[in-house]
């Protein structure tokens, strides 16, 4: 797995090279760029402290097992697995207590189990909703999102049973 | 945001949590500012190798190539206007799984939309409908996943991957169609 965690350095040096030949002057080039990414945290650093302090307090709530127990009916009628809820319902919420809860079922029931590619397969093939939702529409200023949110879930709701579903078809 | 922390404190008092969730108010506080530091040196690093990208045209290249890709999206686009630009490139760091390249580019293209909407802080269709294309992470090599897998002992870490990508896209098509069913009048840009 050695040449994958080359592609990130390769991709900037294929950028630098890039604009060397077309003579950008790439230093220069750089720092105004940097520059602007600073701007953009400065904007979006109250929306993350308010996001990551309203989800810490979501999960000592204890809200999240509540939660799960609800789905758990449903769950089982569209043949999910019920060790899969506590981070499918994590995974809009938080990225990195999904991937926390992740690490846990790989560990208790295997990376290659079937819970455990299918946790995989969720994990990767979502993003945390709440977040970019939050850092998005609150950098640019936008409070009425209007059907962002409601789409997003419905989303994640497929995700859950195409992740499912896709594990089926591939591995068993 | 308002409504996690209502309910947080609500349900974490009815659960007998309440001294947790206060402790998590101050450790969360602490935990946001400690994340964007954090983020602010691979945000940077990215907006600075961005920028020489820029420069050297080769944002113009993705803007070409995912023409038809944005024309189907958000058919009321100006090509080559600046929106039309970051959300090209928003979406090519997305793909190759450059999360922390895109998220800047994204953040540029919500603002470069809201300057073109109508109505001051409601979101238009076309700011709908990319938020939840990000929502939806349409990722080429998964590889923090992957290294988790390794971590627990797969056999065979990426073999999820053809899995992934289904089900990635087919997320991304069921959010955008999602949005546009519930963003109605597909004639403005409205989103009700």
């Amino acid at each position: 797995m050695i040449a994958i965690e080359f592609i990130i350095p390769v991709i900037m040096a294929a950028i630098f090279i890039f604009g060397l030949f077309k003579g950008v002057n790439v230093f220069n080039a750089f720092v105004e760029g940097a520059k602007e990414g600073l701007l953009i945290m400065f904007k979006i650093a109250p929306v993350i402290i308010g996001l990551v302090a309203a989800i810490s307090m979501f999960k000592a709530s204890g809200g999240l097992d509540v939660i799960v127990y609800a789905l758990s009916v449903p769950a089982r009628l569209l043949s999910i697995p019920k060790e899969i809820l506590p981070m499918a319902v994590m995974r809009p919420v938080s990225g990195s207590g999904a991937l926390a809860l992740l690490n846990n079922i790989c560990k208790t029931y295997g990376a290659d189990s079937f819970v455990g590619r299918i946790s995989s397969v969720l994990a990767a093939s979502t993003e945390t909703t709440l977040y970019t939702i939050g850092i998005y529409m609150g950098s640019a200023g936008i409070k009425k999102t209007g059907a962002t949110l409601p789409a997003s879930l419905i989303a994640e709701l497929f995700a859950i049973i195409m992740a499912v579903f896709s594990v089926r078809l591939f591995f068993h | 945001m308002s409504g996690l922390i209502l309910f947080s404190v609500i349900f974490g008092l009815i659960n007998g949590q309440g001294s947790a969730v206060s402790k998590a108010v101050v450790d969360g506080a602490g935990e946001g500012i400690t994340l964007c530091i954090s983020m602010a040196g691979i945000i940077c690093l990215w907006t600075g190798v961005m920028k020489v990208g820029e420069k050297s045209g080769l944002m113009d290249l993705f803007s070409k190539f995912l023409k038809p890709v944005t024309r189907l999206l958000f058919p009321k686009l100006k090509e080559g206007s600046e929106a039309h630009k970051y959300i090209c490139m928003n979406m090519a760091a997305n793909f190759f799984g450059l999360g922390n390249a895109a998220t800047p580019f994204g953040i540029k293209a919500m603002s470069a939309l809201a300057k073109q909407a109508g109505e001051k802080g409601k979101a238009t269709r076309d700011m709908v409908i990319f938020t939840v294309l990000n929502t939806a992470s349409i990722q080429f090599i998964p590889t923090t996943i992957a290294a988790i897998r390794s971590a627990n002992g797969s056999k065979a870490p990426f073999e999820i991957l053809p899995a992934v990508w289904m089900t990635s896209v087919l997320t991304a098509v069921c959010g955008v169609i999602v949005a546009i069913i519930l963003c109605g009048r597909m004639n403005k840009n409205d989103c009700d």
